[in-house]
């Protein structure tokens, strides 16, 4: 079994895996780190969105040996101590979820798009965006007001 | 998915060798189609050679009016580029079409190509543009590399390195996306050049990419969206599923060409 060894939310994290562990799946079993969640397992839903490398990515659809030596971010990387960080802080202001599910995947998405788009982001290309990343609840509307407010507040 | 060893090349020629011992073994890099294939255990190679890291397999430099694209470049870095922004603007938006931005971040040209879906944007771009298709053992002319539905020139262990796009005077892809998957339902590049004029197909045809002849010679007497409204194109050979029937498809062909043309008359 091979050994993968990674950088998570700035920890140094390894474990045994089989070459056909998901990194979602490093993260959640091998891990205990719950925070990603798993929604359509296809690549489509966004639900398991993480950072690699500073990059957003569906952790559904990466092995954790691929991630050797990389970088991670999950959402339980984002808060610093009690502080929540911008783009979640702007998710609760402007309700930006209802079961939830979908909520690690969107913030992590919004971070990654206030990261390469900057801290203005019109309504238009949040929607364009948000391709990779579906909501069964909210018909989007706060999800976007959401990323747009978080996008400005990480300008602070 | 079922198991499989893996295995990170070092270079090109490491990769060759690992996938030569392989029992059944498979490039990756991006594996944004791979991996969804294998957990659908339409696929289950044996060895996994990833080439996703191989530094001599990325990034992107001018030649010529052109660019040549390194097989593991991602669709993002292709999006992203201004060097293809400035030679090859239709390329640049093509590439920040493809999937969604996260699949953009991991997935590459090279797997792209190489797996030549019938529904990928890059093919069109290759046959429209007469892109070339560098492998670690010759090149090869897009128009005799796909060969028919995932079907390409490739032998087999055969490593693609590069895709050379030569430039075009004028040139556009415009998609009708699926709106679920947001692959190509139809999707037409369209390239202008010294040479004349290139139509390629995307999304439609059953066995893959193809060019449209009867467009090709209207638009190289009069490259303006007018000069096609007459031509119509066979459903003979076209897709037809739950999202499209094929006399759909062919509508939309005309469709977007049109609109191709005029986008790449700005």
């Amino acid at each position: 079994m091979p050994t993968v060894s990674m950088t998570v939310n700035g920890k140094s994290v390894s474990g045994d895996v089989s070459a056909n562990t998901l990194l979602v799946d490093f993260l959640r079993e091998t891990l205990g780190m719950t925070g990603t969640h798993v929604g359509c397992d296809t690549s489509q839903c966004g639900a398991c969105v993480v950072h690699v490398e500073g990059k957003a990515a569906k952790s559904c659809t990466r092995l954790a040996v691929q991630c050797e030596g990389a970088a991670v971010t999950t959402i339980e990387g984002l808060a610093s101590g009690g502080d929540l960080h911008p783009m979640q802080e702007a998710f609760r202001d402007n309700h930006g979820l209802q079961c939830g599910f979908c909520t690690p995947g969107m913030i992590m998405a919004g971070v990654d798009l206030a990261n390469r788009r900057g801290n203005k982001l019109d309504e238009d290309t949040i929607r364009n965006e948000l391709d990779g990343n579906i909501c069964r609840c909210t018909g989007y509307h706060n999800i976007v007001k959401a990323i747009a407010a978080g996008a400005a507040a990480m300008d602070k | 998915m079922y198991e499989f060893d893996y295995h990170r090349a070092s270079s090109v020629a490491d990769a060759a060798g690992a996938l030569g011992k392989a029992d059944d073994g498979s490039l990756i890099a991006g594996g944004q189609t791979l991996l969804p294939t294998m957990k659908m255990r339409l696929a289950s190679p044996s060895d996994l050679v990833d080439i996703g890291f191989l530094e001599e397999l990325k990034g992107i430099s001018v030649e010529g009016g052109g660019v040549k694209i390194g097989a593991a470049t991602t669709h993002a870095e292709v999006a992203g580029s201004s060097d293809v922004a400035s030679n090859i603007p239709a390329l640049a938006a093509l590439a920040g079409g493809i999937g969604d931005p996260h699949v953009r971040h991991m997935g590459t040209i090279g797997g792209s190509v190489a797996n030549n879906d019938p529904a990928a944007d890059y093919p069109a771009a290759c046959l429209a543009l007469g892109a070339t298709i560098n492998t670690d053992k010759r090149s090869i002319a897009a128009d005799d590399f796909f060969t028919g539905l995932f079907e390409t020139a490739l032998q087999e262990g055969e490593i693609i390195t590069s895709v050379t796009f030569p430039g075009a005077d004028k040139a556009a892809y415009m998609k009708f996306a699926n709106p679920a998957s947001r692959y190509a339902m139809v999707g037409v590049f369209v390239a202008q050049t010294g040479d004349g004029v290139r139509v390629a197909v995307t999304g439609a045809g059953e066995d893959g990419v193809f060019r449209v002849a009867d467009m090709e010679s209207a638009l190289g007497g009069d490259f303006s969206s007018g000069a096609i409204s007459g031509v119509s194109v066979s459903s003979d050979g076209l897709a037809s599923d739950i999202h499209a029937g094929s006399e759909y498809r062919a509508h939309l062909i005309g469709v977007m060409a049109r609109r191709a043309v005029d986008a790449a008359n700005g």
